[in-house]
């Protein structure tokens, strides 16, 4: 489960990517949270759901279950929202 | 752009909408359920939550996530049931503030992950901790609503027996003799004559409340994070196919307040 000595981040502070649902049906509209996506780092596979979401920042981190290092990241500011994901190998858009 | 595809997308943008409380039910001493009017309800599926925002007089906004904890089938409204949390900014104002007439800026339904439908078949088995309890209650009722029979078992982690949401109503749907039955484990206070569990989640317990049942069921689990990950590496260990079990963390900020 949580990776010995590489944990960095305090896992009773963690909600996950249901929580955060609604930020990404703005960018996407569409559900994502039932979406599959691999982890850049470790290559685990799983859903958006299920992502560790951290949420008590400006931005919204959200980062793999596995490993534990970042597969996404989302800011929202007055004018525009920036997307990174470079954590991630791929995100899936049902058509 | 064909006309079928724009109306999905239309159905899939999220508006906020101001919703008016019916209703004010207290579940627990530090829980209470929230019936909400909404102008657009669209249908929610047993699972989704919706998010709710405040906007303070200098425009500051705070915005979490609450679970449905209503059925999909219950018309006109849906309802949210929220623990009050002492730190949380959002929860505090809906328990101590909000009153029957009041408005909400709400949005949802939002999820497909951690859903249940009758239709994707059973059995179905839940795993609550706390206010986890929540959006798998609106499985129960839908369940209930739609008059499944599909085996379903429900092991509910409380602190107390006073802390256990929707106590009454678990028990008539139990004896209601659908295939239901509820496991309780009380972690810190048990009744005197309690001869069940006390005591957190653990493998054995699982091995004695899951493996008689079916390691095939589906199962939900959702909690604080800690008690979601310990369950499902149990279940994994256990035997259960990582593909059948959805999560859903609350934080101990739950739904992060």
């Amino acid at each position: 489960m949580i990776g010995e000595g590489q944990a960095d981040v305090s896992r009773t502070l963690v909600l996950d990517g249901n929580a955060v649902g609604g930020l990404l049906q703005d960018i996407f509209e569409a559900d994502m949270t039932a979406s599959p996506t691999m982890c850049a780092h470790c290559g685990r596979e799983g859903h958006i759901g299920n992502l560790l979401a951290f949420t008590h920042a400006p931005g919204v981190v959200l980062r793999c279950p596995g490993c534990e290092q970042v597969v996404l990241r989302i800011v929202v500011t007055p004018d525009a929202t920036y997307l990174d994901a470079r954590g991630a190998v791929f995100l899936r858009l049902k058509r | 752009m064909n006309t079928a595809r724009r109306v999905m997308q239309v159905e899939q943008t999220l508006e906020w909408q101001i919703a008016t409380v019916a209703a004010i039910k207290r579940e627990t001493p530090t829980v209470k359920s929230l019936t909400l009017a909404l102008p657009a309800r669209r249908r929610n599926r047993a699972g989704q939550h919706y998010d709710i925002r405040l906007t303070a007089e200098d425009g500051y906004q705070a915005q979490r996530s609450y679970s449905i904890a209503s059925a999909p089938e219950q018309a006109e409204s849906i309802e949210l049931t929220v623990e009050r949390l002492a730190d949380g900014e959002v929860s505090t104002y809906l328990h101590d503030v909000l009153v029957v007439g009041d408005q909400l800026e709400v949005r949802g339904p939002i999820g497909g992950y951690f859903v249940w439908e009758a239709q994707m078949g059973g059995p179905l088995f839940l795993v609550g901790g706390g206010s986890g309890v929540v959006p798998l209650m609106a499985m129960l009722r839908h369940r209930a609503a739609v008059g499944a029979h599909i085996p379903a078992r429900l092991l509910y982690s409380a602190r107390s027996p006073q802390e256990v949401i929707y106590g009454a109503e678990l028990e008539a749907l139990q004896a209601a003799r659908t295939g239901l039955d509820v496991v309780y484990t009380f972690t810190r206070t048990r009744p005197q004559d309690w001869t069940g569990y006390a005591r957190r989640i653990d493998r054995q317990m699982l091995e004695e409340v899951l493996t008689p049942f079916g390691l095939a069921a589906r199962s939900f689990i959702c909690g604080p994070t800690l008690l979601v990950e310990s369950v499902a590496d149990s279940m994994v260990q256990l035997g259960v196919a990582a593909d059948r079990i959805r999560t859903e963390r609350f934080g101990p900020t739950g739904g992060a307040g």
